[in-house]
C-alpha cells in the first residue's frame, strides 16, 4: 500500500505543519516516508508545495512523478490547480474553498471553480470559516488535515490525532486541544 | 534507532556522531539547516562543538582549516556559490593537506530554486583534486559523514560532500548509530607554509595521492553495480540513482556512483557489458564529459550533452523516465487559469519603506541606477518597486555602483543588506573611499540574515563604526528608521547624501518583522513558563 500526496498553499499558510504531522504519524505506524519541502525564497508569500510519499515498501524518488499523485491537499483553490499535471487520472483534490489573494491578477473564482468541477473527485470546504467557528482561527491547516484524513486510507484518524498531540505537545495542552478540535471539525465535514 | 531527518539534518547528525569538533558556515539555501541543527543539538552543545555563524564562506573555510591543524574534525557548509567565495582557501587546503578530518559540504541548487546559477560543485573536487562523496538519500548522507572524515584523515586531504536541494530539503527516516567520541589528534607538527618551493613539493604529493583516491573510489561501498538485464548501462550519480530506480526498478544494469574520482574500472566494465551507456547526474554534465574521455568518442554515450536529458535544470522522475524510455502515466492538462505567485517582501517589512523612499527621491533625477545585492531585498527588483538594475553576487552592489560612478554616471546608488555588507561589502566600500567615488550606499539593516530564516548577522550594532573606520566621513554616515511615518525625513536624508559628491552611507535600521515576531513569541512563552 502507498500514497503520494502533493501538499500546497501559499508561504506562511502552514502546509509544512501538515506535512510534519503526517510524517510523524507515518513514522510511528512504521511506514516508509519521503517528504520534499520548499525552503528559502519561495516562503515569502509565494506558492509553496511539498511532495509527501508514504508506503509500506521502499521509496526511491523524493519527488512524485507527473500523473502519479493520489491526492492534492491545498490550503487554497487556485494553488490546488497549479499541480494538476501531478494528479493521477483518478486522483482526489482536497482543498480550502476561499481564495488567498496577494497578487493583482488572481483569476476569476468562477473559472477556478469550473476547472475544479471538471475533475473526478474534489472535496472542498471553507476551512477558514470552520476554523473560526471552533474558536481556532489560525487552525485552518488542521481543518484541512481533518478533511484529508477522510481520504488517506494508509493512516487512521486516530494515528493522525496522536501525531497532533506529539507535535504540539511542547506548545501546551490548550494548543493541542484547539488543533484537535479543528481537525475533528474538518474530519466530520 | 530511527529518526526522521532532512538531508541537511542527516549530514549534521552524521557529523556530530563522527566526533565533530566544529562547524563553520555562512547561511545559504539549501545548506543552512546543517549548521542550525548542530547549534540546537543537545550532544553538540554538551560537547561544546563550535557552531557560531561565520562572516562569509572564506572565513569559515580558513577557520575550519585551523581547527583541522589543531587535530580536530571540522565541517564547512555552504551553498554552491559560497564555494566561489571559499575557493582560495579551499583549493589551497588540498595543497597544504589536512590533519584532523576536514569535510566541506557544498549544497548545489540545480533549477536555481533560490540561487543565481546552477554551477556544479563536483568541478571543485576535480579542480582541487580531492575526493567527493555524493549521497543519494538521507541514510547515505548520515553514513557518509563518518566515511568522509575517515577518508579525509587517511588521505590527509579535505573531502567534499556534495548534495542537491532535493536531498537537502527532503525528509526520510534514518537509522542512527551511537555517537563516537570527539576526535583529537593533537596539534599538527608540520608547517603548512605554501612558499613556492614548498608548494611545488606539496603539489607533487597531491598528484601522488590521486592513485589512492581512485583506489578508494573503486573499493567504495557507495559505488556499486546492479545487474538487472538489458543492453543499456546506466551510470546513476547521487540523487539520480533514486529517479533511475523509480523508473526501472531492478530491471536495468546500473552503476551507482556516490564517490569520486570516478571509479574508472567499474565504468569500463559497465561499458564493456552493454551496448550503450547513459549518465544520469543532477547538475552539470561533469561525469558525462569524463566518461566520454574515458570511453572514447566512438562509444555510444548518452546524457545531458546529447539531449537525452535536459541540458539545464534539475533531474526529475519525469525527465529520467523519458530518457530511459519508460512510459509516463496519463496526466491532467495543466490549468489554464493559474497565475504566477512570486515571492514578495513581507507586509510591514522595512525594506519596503526603503524602496518607496528611494524610488520617490531618485525619480526627481533625469536618470539613475540602483545596484542591488543578495538577500530578501533583492525582491525589490520585482513589482511594485522594480527598483534594481543589478544583482550579481554578494557585495557587488557597492563595487558596481562604484564602477558606474567611476565612468561618470550619476546618481549611482547601492543597496545591500547588513549581513551581505559584512560578508563581502566592506572591502568594496574601502575601494570607494580610497577613490572618493561619488556613490551612496544604503545598508538596509534588519538586524538579521533574513532570507535564509533569521540567523545572526555578523556586524549587528557595528555598522556606523565599520563605515567610519573604513574612511567614510562621519557626517555622511546617516541612520534612519524605515517606517511610513518617517518618510519625509528619510527622503530628505537620502537626497542630501545622493547630492553629496563622495561616498555616503545611509543605514535604514529596523528589525526584520519575522525575527521580531519570533522573539515576541519566545518572550511570551518564557513569561508563561516563569
Amino acid at each position: 500500500m502507498k500514497i503520494d500526496i502533493i501538499l500546497c498553499g501559499v508561504g506562511g499558510q502552514g502546509i509544512l505543519s501538515i506535512a510534519t504531522i503526517i510524517g510523524e504519524a507515518a513514522t510511528k505506524a512504521g511506514l516508509n516516508l519521503k517528504q520534499a519541502e520548499v525552503h528559502g525564497m519561495s516562503q515569502r508569500g509565494g506558492d509553496v508545495q511539498s511532495h509527501l510519499r508514504l508506503s509500506d515498501e521502499a521509496i526511491y524518488s523524493d519527488l512524485i512523478a507527473q500523473g502519479a499523485a493520489d491526492m492534492i491537499i491545498s490550503m487554497e483553490p487556485m494553488e490546488s490547480l497549479r499541480y494538476l499535471q501531478y494528479l493521477a487520472a483518478d486522483g482526489k483534490v482536497v482543498t480550502g474553498s476561499e481564495p488567498f489573494v496577494n497578487i493583482p491578477n488572481y483569476p476569476e473564482m468562477a473559472s477556478v471553480q469550473s476547472e475544479l468541477a471538471a475533475l473526478p473527485a474534489v472535496d472542498m470546504m471553507d476551512i477558514d470559516a470552520v476554523a473560526k467557528s471552533v474558536g481556532n482561527p489560525r487552525g485552518a491547516n488542521m481543518v484541512l488535515l481533518g478533511m484529508a484524513a477522510r481520504h488517506i486510507q494508509i493512516l487512521s484518524a486516530g494515528e493522525l490525532q496522536d501525531a497532533i498531540r506529539t507535535i504540539f505537545a511542547r506548545k501546551g495542552d490548550a494548543v493541542v486541544e484547539a488543533n484537535l478540535k479543528a481537525f475533528q471539525a474538518g474530519f466530520e465535514g | 534507532m530511527k529518526k526522521l531527518l532532512l538531508g541537511d539534518e542527516a549530514i549534521a547528525l552524521g557529523a556530530i556522531h563522527a566526533g565533530l569538533g566544529g562547524v563553520y558556515a555562512y547561511p545559504g539555501t539549501p545548506s543552512t539547516e546543517i549548521t542550525e541543527f548542530i547549534q540546537a543539538d543537545s550532544l553538540a552543545r554538551e560537547r561544546k562543538v563550535h557552531s557560531r555563524w561565520c562572516t562569509n564562506e572564506k572565513t569559515a573555510m580558513e577557520a575550519a582549516l585551523g581547527m583541522s591543524y589543531a587535530g580536530r574534525r571540522a565541517l564547512v557548509c555552504m551553498k554552491h556559490v559560497g564555494m566561489n567565495v571559499a575557493a582560495d582557501a579551499f583549493v589551497n587546503s588540498a595543497i597544504t593537506g589536512v590533519h584532523g578530518g576536514l569535510v566541506v559540504v557544498a549544497a548545489d541548487d540545480p533549477s536555481m530554486h533560490s540561487s543565481q546559477n546552477e554551477q556544479d560543485s563536483r568541478f571543485y573536487g576535480a579542480f582541487a583534486m580531492v575526493p567527493i562523496m555524493e549521497p543519494s538519500n538521507q541514510q547515505e548522507a548520515y553514513d557518509m559523514m563518518q566515511s568522509a572524515f575517515e577518508l579525509s584523515e587517511k588521505l590527509r586531504e579535505p573531502v567534499i560532500v556534495r548534495v542537491v536541494t532535493r536531498l537537502a530539503h527532503s525528509r526520510a527516516a534514518v537509522e542512527v548509530r551511537n555517537a563516537a567520541e570527539v576526535q583529537n589528534l593533537g596539534i599538527c607538527q608540520e608547517r603548512w607554509v605554501l612558499l613556492p618551493g614548498i608548494a611545488r613539493a606539496r603539489y607533487a604529493t597531491l598528484i601522488d595521492k590521486q592513485a589512492d583516491m581512485l583506489a578508494a573510489s573503486e573499493a567504495s561501498v557507495y559505488n556499486r553495480q546492479e545487474c538487472g538485464g538489458g543492453s543499456l548501462g546506466i551510470i546513476a550519480c547521487g540523487i539520480g540513482y533514486n529517479y533511475v530506480k523509480e523508473a526501472v526498478g531492478n530491471s536495468a544494469n546500473i552503476l551507482k556512483v556516490s564517490q569520486y574520482p570516478l571509479p574508472q574500472g567499474a565504468i569500463r566494465r559497465l561499458a564493456g557489458e552493454n551496448d550503450a551507456v547513459i549518465v544520469v547526474e543532477d547538475g552539470q554534465p561533469v561525469v558525462e564529459q569524463q566518461v566520454k574521455a574515458l570511453l572514447g568518442a566512438e562509444y555510444p554515450l548518452k546524457g545531458r550533452l546529447t539531449g537525452d536529458l535536459p541540458r539545464t535544470g534539475e533531474l526529475t522522475p519525469d525527465n529520467v523516465a523519458v530518457a530511459l524510455g519508460v512510459e509516463q502515466k496519463p496526466m491532467h492538462a495543466p490549468s489554464a487559469v493559474v497565475a504566477p505567485r512570486p515571492p514578495q517582501l513581507c507586509q510591514g517589512c522595512g525594506h519596503r519603506d526603503v524602496y518607496t523612499a528611494l524610488n520617490q527621491v531618485l525619480a526627481t533625477y533625469p536618470d539613475y541606477r540602483i545596484f542591488g545585492d543578495i538577500g530578501c531585498y533583492t525582491l525589490g527588483a520585482l513589482p511594485p518597486f522594480k527598483a534594481l538594475a543589478s544583482c550579481v553576487d554578494m557585495g557587488a552592489s557597492i563595487t558596481m555602483a562604484k564602477g558606474a560612478a567611476d565612468a561618470g554616471f550619476f546618481p549611482s546608488v547601492a543597496i545591500i543588506g547588513d549581513s551581505t555588507f559584512t560578508h563581502s561589502g566592506m572591502t568594496g566600500l574601502l575601494d570607494a573611499v580610497n577613490d572618493k567615488s561619488n556613490i551612496t550606499v544604503v545598508i538596509s539593516d534588519n538586524l538579521t540574515t533574513g532570507m535564509t530564516g533569521g540567523q545572526d548577522s555578523a556586524g549587528t550594532s557595528k555598522f556606523e563604526a565599520i563605515c567610519v573606520a573604513l574612511g567614510v566621513e562621519p557626517e555622511h554616515v546617516r541612520v534612519v528608521v524605515p517606517l511610513p511615518k518617517n518618510m519625509d525625513e528619510i527622503k530628505r536624508i537620502l537626497k542630501e547624501e545622493i547630492d553629496y559628491p563622495g561616498v555616503s552611507v545611509v543605514i535604514p535600521r529596523r528589525e526584520c518583522i519575522q525575527t521580531a515576531a519570533r522573539k515576541a513569541r519566545e518572550a511570551r512563552k518564557a513569561k508563561e513558563n516563569a
